[in-house]
């Protein structure tokens, strides 16, 4: 058992998941059959050998049929028969050092994505019929002169029409669909000059065939929908992602609560099913699932995720706690005061879904050109065959064929390319650096930003206590502190323990909410807490933004320990360089005046607001948004309102879900210089998606009056449009390997 | 160019039969786990090894 013994992933790509879960996740067991299903979200498995662990380890479990984690979506499916107890799995994948959550695919809504599976395969599609028509095509231009009879010809063009018209028919549903419901509305979209190319092409080049002519464009029409079907690819995928993201963190929230019935018995329910007046258990650790009121119990309950307090308030029996808060140091029994829809946080929800309606507003370079595009092409395209009809002597034959080339050549290839290329060039960049882009429209907004606005704790700060005067303690203090704050969940003892490290525990620990903490370490008693737990009756005047503790060892004096949330350590930086690049910026938090002013002073911000409330924070945003586009960075479900009423939002991987959820931007580890990073690599894909539409104009500006002149043919064409299409996206890549974004 | 009677329907039926196989490996969900199937090759499921085979350990 050497592999399996071992903890977390055992090529050491992610650090074991300590904090684990102890969520029951009976209630997401699903029945299928004969079988019961079971799907787990698992953090932190990275390479085979977790697969291995994982699976043996389930495997091992009496009645599993199956058990396979897809390590691209790191989802553990899960099927047995019998009476396995889910909690069973939970615990097993837990010892091994992997972080479970049960994951609800109902509020997920695993749809198969059938928009992108029905572009792959008309790409394959497409993809075939341009190949082999143009194997014929190259035959049909190389014999210009007298090599090749008109007989032959006109097969080559009959075998072509055959591999083109049902391709098209198939590959161009995606655009015919799109155009036709356009048009049923009474307007014209892309689509509409793409779809009448395509058709025009086809019976014109039919017809050609049919009279034994030259010009037939069925390499062309086919091609036409190969690029432009890489382009509608490249942007849904990306779209996509950005959707199954913020869907995985929605079903993340489903989580469960502990119920107890009238005859005392506790069992596992989901939070979305909890009514007004239930009875609930809430471990220490657990997040409050509704808003609800204590019954029996004493607590410490952390808010910083709802307000941007750093420091738990002590809560007893009567007292109401929100949603969304976590317990702290004690079990407490409570009873729900509201169901999940009627709470804090699905009031916040409605907030967020109120701002990000607003967030259309802003029009996305690729559909300003497209429409201009529109108009500008169906105005030329009749103009030319009207020009042919009169001043040609009315051959229609030869006016319709220089209209469809017209449609043909000036065909968006390289604007559909354009904005799709770079962004995912460009999202791939920053996912590296460890940004995630939720959609590659953010970047474009990002790029045109003038106000940035920070969220405090957590964010300007790193959001947890520091311990400032380790150092002035002597040894066996030290010793004795990390031994009894071993014990204890309390941000002060965490403070202790991360410098500390792991060691031994303290025991006997008794912890009293709002006041301290006590234990026995080698036979003494200690005791770490407030000036009155401990027996201390100087009354510092405290320091706004640094709490103390003290800790008392025996009889001894006590010791004074000081505490403070420090800032990342380039958050003065980060806005030095913001604000010498022209940007305004502004720190909104919900904590209280003193520790708000402190930091706003240390970082250089000017202008600050505290206390304000969530709702608060989203006006605050929308005075902003009317001076010009606003980023909000924060990460609390307090700021989730008013990122959605931003412009664009960012949060660190630390965030709340809800902040997360809402996030255009999820930076992961600790330096806020991620912020200018993404705005670099914004106003870089800016600009190659400007020189991309430049091209894309000034290549139409020339193939147009060719094509009204009738001076285009099939091979020019071709290589027209290839060749536009791969110098835009040669362009997209070129912002790949630029160094100076990143 | 009685060759090309031979040659155009064969490469046509190749082309067909590479779009067949891509279709059938999409609907199959060979590209639902890209990582998961790039990681599973090194696993040694056919070596009867005490940490990974449940029979072994049972």
């Amino acid at each position: 058992m050497t592999v399996a013994a071992e903890y977390g992933c055992p090529s050491g790509l992610a650090p074991a998941d300590a904090v684990g879960s102890g969520a029951d996740p009976s209630a997401f067991v699903r029945k299928s059959g004969a079988f019961q299903e079971l799907e787990l979200f698992v953090r932190g498995a990275r390479c085979a050998g977790c697969i291995a662990k994982i699976e043996g380890a389930v495997k091992q479990l009496q009645g599993i049929e199956t058990a396979r984690l897809n390590l691209s979506t790191s989802k553990l499916l899960i099927r047995w028969n019998g009476d396995l107890l889910p909690g069973q799995i939970t615990e097993k994948l837990t010892a091994l050092g992997y972080g479970v959550t049960p994951f609800d695919p109902s509020a997920a809504e695993a749809e198969k994505d059938a928009y992108g599976r029905e572009l792959i395969r008309s790409l394959a599609v497409a993809g075939f019929a341009m190949a082999n028509i143009m194997l014929l095509s190259v035959a049909v231009w190389a014999a210009s002169g007298e090599e090749m009879g008109e007989g032959t010809r006109t097969l080559f063009h009959y075998i072509s029409a055959l591999i083109a018209i049902p391709a098209a028919a198939y590959a161009g549903r995606p655009f015919f669909s799109s155009a036709w419901k356009a048009i049923r509305q009474g307007h014209a979209n892309m689509d509409v000059p793409i779809s009448l190319a395509v058709f025009l092409a086809l019976s014109v080049s039919l017809a050609e065939a049919w009279m034994g002519g030259h010009g037939a464009y069925f390499d062309a029409a086919v091609m036409l929908l190969f690029f432009l079907l890489i382009g509608r690819w490249l942007d849904h995928s990306l779209r996509n992602r950005a959707r199954s993201a913020a869907r995985e963190l929605l079903a993340l929230q489903a989580t469960t609560a502990t119920k107890i019935d009238h005859h005392g018995h506790a069992s596992s329910i989901m939070a979305k099913h909890i009514q007004p007046g239930d009875i609930l258990r809430l471990a220490p650790g657990d997040r409050i699932p509704v808003d609800c009121s204590v019954v029996e119990g004493k607590s410490d309950i952390d808010m910083a995720l709802l307000t941007g307090e750093t420091l738990p308030e002590a809560i007893s029996v009567g007292d109401r706690l929100s949603g969304g808060a976590i317990n702290m140091s004690q079990p407490l029994i409570v009873r729900a005061e509201a169901d999940v829809s009627s709470s804090l946080v699905a009031e916040l929800v409605r907030l967020v879904e109120a701002g990000q309606q607003a967030k259309g507003r802003f029009t996305i370079l690729a559909d300003k050109a497209a429409r201009a595009y529109v108009p500008i092409v169906h105005s030329l395209a009749a103009l030319t065959f009207l020009g042919w009809m009169v001043f040609a002597g009315g051959d229609w034959r030869q006016a319709i064929m220089a209209a469809t080339a017209l449609l043909i050549i000036t065909c968006p290839c390289a604007l559909g390319l354009a904005t799709p290329a770079v962004q995912v060039v460009a999202t791939g960049q920053l996912f590296r650096r460890g940004i995630l882009v939720k959609s590659g429209d953010a970047l474009e907004r990002l790029a045109a930003a003038v106000h940035f606005v920070f969220d405090k704790t957590g964010t300007l700060t790193k959001g947890k206590l520091h311990w400032l005067n380790a150092d002035d303690l002597g040894d066996t203090d030290r010793e004795y502190a990390a031994a009894l704050a071993r014990a204890s969940r309390h941000p002060v003892s965490r403070a202790i323990v991360e410098i500390e490290g792991a060691g031994p525990v303290a025991c006997d620990v008794t912890e009293t909410p709002g006041r301290g903490l006590q234990g026995t370490v080698n036979g003494l008693s200690v005791m770490l807490g407030r000036e009155s737990y401990v027996g201390v009756h100087q009354k510092l005047d405290d320091h706004a933004a640094i709490s103390t503790t003290w800790l008392k060892i025996g009889d001894s004096d006590p010791v004074k320990l000081c505490f403070a949330d420090q800032l990342r350590e380039d958050s003065v930086e980060t806005i030095r360089q913001l604000k010498s690049e022209g940007i305004s910026v502004s720190l909104l938090s919900g904590d209280k005046t003193a520790p708000v002013a402190e930091v706003a002073s240390q970082v250089g911000i000017e202008h600050w607001v505290a206390e304000a409330t969530p709702s608060a924070k989203a006006d605050f945003l929308d005075n902003c948004q009317q001076s010009g586009l606003t980023v909000m960075i924060g990460d609390g479900i307090n700021d989730a309102p008013a990122m959605a009423h931003a412009g664009v939002s960012m949060s660190p991987g630390t965030a709340a879900e809800a902040a997360q959820t809402t996030a255009d931007f999820i930076f992961q580890g600790d330096e806020l210089s991620a912020v200018l990073e993404a705005r670099k690599m914004a106003l870089g894909a800016k600009r190659h998606i400007l020189q991309n539409f430049t091209f894309a104009a000034m290549y139409n500006a020339i193939a147009a009056p060719l094509a009204m002149a009738g001076l285009v043919n099939p091979l020019i064409a071709a290589l027209a449009m290839s060749g536009s299409s791969l110098i835009v996206t040669l362009n997209a890549l070129r912002l790949g390997s630029k160094r100076r974004y990143l | 160019m009685t060759g090309l009677l031979f040659l155009i329907p064969i490469a046509l039926l190749m082309g067909i039969t590479a779009v067949a196989a891509f279709m059938w490996s999409l609907k199959d969900g060979q590209y639902d786990d890209p990582d998961g199937a790039a990681q599973r090759i090194l696993l040694d499921d056919d070596i009867e090894d005490e940490a990974y085979s449940p029979k072994a350990s049972r």
